[in-house]
């Protein structure tokens, strides 16, 4: 069974604006945020199987909701984010604390190297694809091959509504990838298709990766998408996958959907 | 002007992931040049890849911009060192671990700054003056006890020489010779650098100056009118040769012949052999060539032209020499101090018919100078085009043969 760390969304608001899509003036409205997030929940759990770990919301900590950014976990092994702005460098202690009570083997990377975990790390079981110049630092990949011993192939994201790799690129269990070509430059793009032949390749439409179509969760054959992608859904069908699509809207105010809300323990 | 330079290490999955192509194209779409240095390619998927590359640009600024615009994609600085130096333990002696110099552009650190190394010439020291923030070559011999010699390697950049903007037979750097490369168009060539020199020494310019340096084969051969003429013409203002070539030009002056053969006829001539010593003797009377000139007792040839035109003649002696004639130095380190001293200001040097003098010019000439190497004798330009100038040019032909043809394509006619 597939396990995902999830964190409750009680204190999820806009309280600063990191990306394009956040508007301090655009607030969120908690109660259906809660709503979205526990129809989330009962798909992941009812619908998928995906077996839940949650951890305890933090106040003053609203995007701590977006687990996929505490870190990148391998086995037993925990390797904590370190992010690019100071609003989210105080939830490292949470998740860093989270890991060690659950017992993985915590590791970090230099204090001057900036990674912000699976919302920049995404792959196959063998090659590794790593989201870089927005939030991550290129030079983190090296080292992070090194220690989980996979090929990591460097992307970069030059379109700032897609500022981490989890916005446009979503690899699938059956070898394919979910992604939106515009989120990279020629070399990037390059780079994919040298590694993912043509029927490899989902290409989501642009009005479907502005829903965060590519910000889905693949567990199986089963893959969960915010609402309102019936492209993508179609294309995914397509392909034997069965979609879940759930509203998600209140968590696109700050950037982030379904994938984003998860992390992928195991 | 030297370009700017500076060496970042790139390393990661960075060839399937095309970032080293984009760090290169970012490099040359900017206006710089790069020099791809220890390329490891990972044995493995797994294995990560690293590239060290030398990034070069116009300016300071430019390289600036390059490495700000490089460096997101992982392009990390190299740290780079002061260079290190000690004093000269002797006079005439380096210390142990010293620096030996290329003949190309070099820059060593002091202090964080780049600072050009002034007299560029291989095989020498770098005797540093911390103070003035200043470095200079320095042969060995001419070292003095105390004196600054860098030591070591750190801190020191050697920059190959970029490829010339003119489109002649110098901007394609090769250094290809052979006889069989067609002669024509690479004097055309030549003529017209010569051409563009003459109109900028006479306006002023620094770096405008010809060398040339010959061996007796000039006179031998038949060159000696078309080799006046240039000098005559104010093609030339800087000659090098040995107490042959100018002893050979005064006495085909005085007698027509030279080493005994007369010129016209072609044959020798009774008691011939004489003619080079009494000429050499005369001159030894008289007191010196410019003397023999100025007093008309030689009207013609090489010699009387150079001292008409004021060309700086430096002669070199060797081991048997006759006379020698009065000017030639005998102290051969005399005579490599002379030629060096020479040296500044050169833009273009012309080799001709002589190993020893075009390889000791050669050796005393930085990369950056373009260099015509002609020889009958494939080895010696061959020799000249191995110390990996991109500006030097072997011709193996007849002395009598470039000069004539050189000399037409600037207008000559006999």
């Amino acid at each position: 069974m597939s396990r995902l760390l999830v964190c409750r969304p009680d204190y999820f608001q806009i309280d600063y604006e990191i990306n394009p899509w956040m508007r301090r003036t655009n607030a969120v409205d908690p109660a259906r945020a809660i709503g979205q997030w526990q129809a989330l929940m009962d798909v992941l759990v009812h619908d998928v199987g995906a077996g839940l770990e949650q951890m305890r919301p933090v106040q003053g900590l609203p995007d701590m909701v977006f687990t996929a950014n505490a870190g990148v976990v391998v086995g037993r092994r925990a390797l904590v984010s370190r992010f690019r702005y100071p609003e989210r460098q105080r939830e490292e202690a949470y998740f860093e604390r989270w890991f060690r009570e659950q017992g993985y083997e915590v590791l970090t990377l230099d204090k001057n190297l900036y990674f912000e975990g699976a919302g920049d790390l995404l792959g196959f079981p063998d090659t590794w694809f790593g989201g870089y110049r927005q939030r991550s630092d290129i030079q983190a990949f090296p080292r992070l091959s090194e220690i989980f011993q996979r090929e990591i192939i460097p992307l970069e994201l030059i379109d700032t509504r897609f500022y981490h790799l989890d916005t446009c690129f979503c690899p699938l269990s059956g070898g394919e990838v979910l992604y939106f070509p515009s989120a990279f430059d020629s070399y990037g793009q390059a780079a994919i298709a040298q590694r993912l032949p043509e029927d490899r390749r989902l290409v989501v439409p642009e009005e479907e990766a502005l829903r965060f179509a590519c910000n889905a969760v693949c567990i199986g054959k089963q893959v969960v998408i915010p609402a309102a992608c019936p492209r993508t859904t179609q294309l995914l069908e397509s392909r034997g996958y069965r979609t879940y699509a759930v509203q998600l809207d209140e968590f696109m105010k700050s950037g982030g959907a379904a994938k984003c809300l998860t992390l992928a323990l195991d | 002007m030297t370009a700017s330079q500076e060496t970042v290490f790139l390393q990661g999955h960075i060839i399937d992931s095309l970032i080293l192509a984009k760090v290169l194209d970012t490099i040359l779409m900017m206006g710089g040049t790069f020099d791809l240095q220890d390329v490891k390619i990972g044995a493995t998927r797994d294995a990560p890849s690293q590239a060290r590359i030398v990034v070069r640009a116009p300016s300071s600024r430019v390289l600036g911009e390059i490495l700000r615009a490089i460096q997101p994609h992982g392009a990390a600085i190299e740290r780079e060192e002061d260079c290190r130096f000690e004093p000269a333990p002797a006079a005439g002696v380096f210390p142990d671990q010293f620096y030996a110099t290329t003949h190309l552009p070099t820059q060593i650190r002091l202090d964080g700054e780049w600072v050009e190394v002034e007299g560029l010439e291989m095989d020498l020291g770098i005797c540093v003056d911390p103070a003035k923030a200043r470095a200079r070559t320095v042969p060995m011999g001419a070292v003095t006890a105390g004196e600054l010699i860098v030591t070591g390697r750190d801190g020191i950049r050697v920059t190959p020489l970029a490829r010339p903007t003119e489109r002649d037979v110098f901007g394609f750097m090769e250094s290809v010779v052979s006889s069989e490369r067609p002669h024509q168009p690479v004097i055309a060539d030549i003529a017209q650098r010569m051409q563009k020199l003459r109109a900028w020494h006479r306006q002023g310019h620094a770096g405008a100056k010809v060398l040339l340096a010959g061996g007796p084969a000039i006179v031998h051969a038949g060159g000696r009118d078309a080799l006046a003429w240039l000098v005559d013409q104010g093609y030339v203002q800087v000659l090098f040769c040995g107490n042959a070539l100018a002893a050979h030009d005064m006495e085909a002056g005085l007698y027509g012949t030279s080493l005994g053969y007369g010129l016209a006829a072609g044959r020798s001539v009774p008691h011939g052999h004489e003619h080079h010593l009494r000429t050499i003797n005369r001159i030894r009377a008289i007191g010196s060539i410019q003397e023999a000139v100025r007093s008309g007792v030689v009207a013609d040839g090489i010699m009387a032209a150079c001292v008409r035109r004021d060309v700086k003649m430096v002669m070199a002696g060797t081991i048997r020499d006759d006379g020698p004639l009065p000017g030639v130095l005998t102290d051969s380190m005399e005579a490599q101090q002379a030629m060096r001293a020479e040296i500044h200001g050169v833009g273009l040097a012309l080799l001709v018919a002589s190993t020893l003098h075009a390889i000791a010019t050669g050796n005393l000439l930085p990369a950056t100078i373009p260099t015509v190497c002609v020889d009958v004798n494939p080895a010696v330009p061959t020799k000249l085009a191995d110390r990996g100038s991109f500006q030097a040019v072997g011709l193996v032909m007849d002395a009598a043969s470039f000069l004539i043809e050189l000399a037409r394509e600037l207008g000559w006619r006999p």
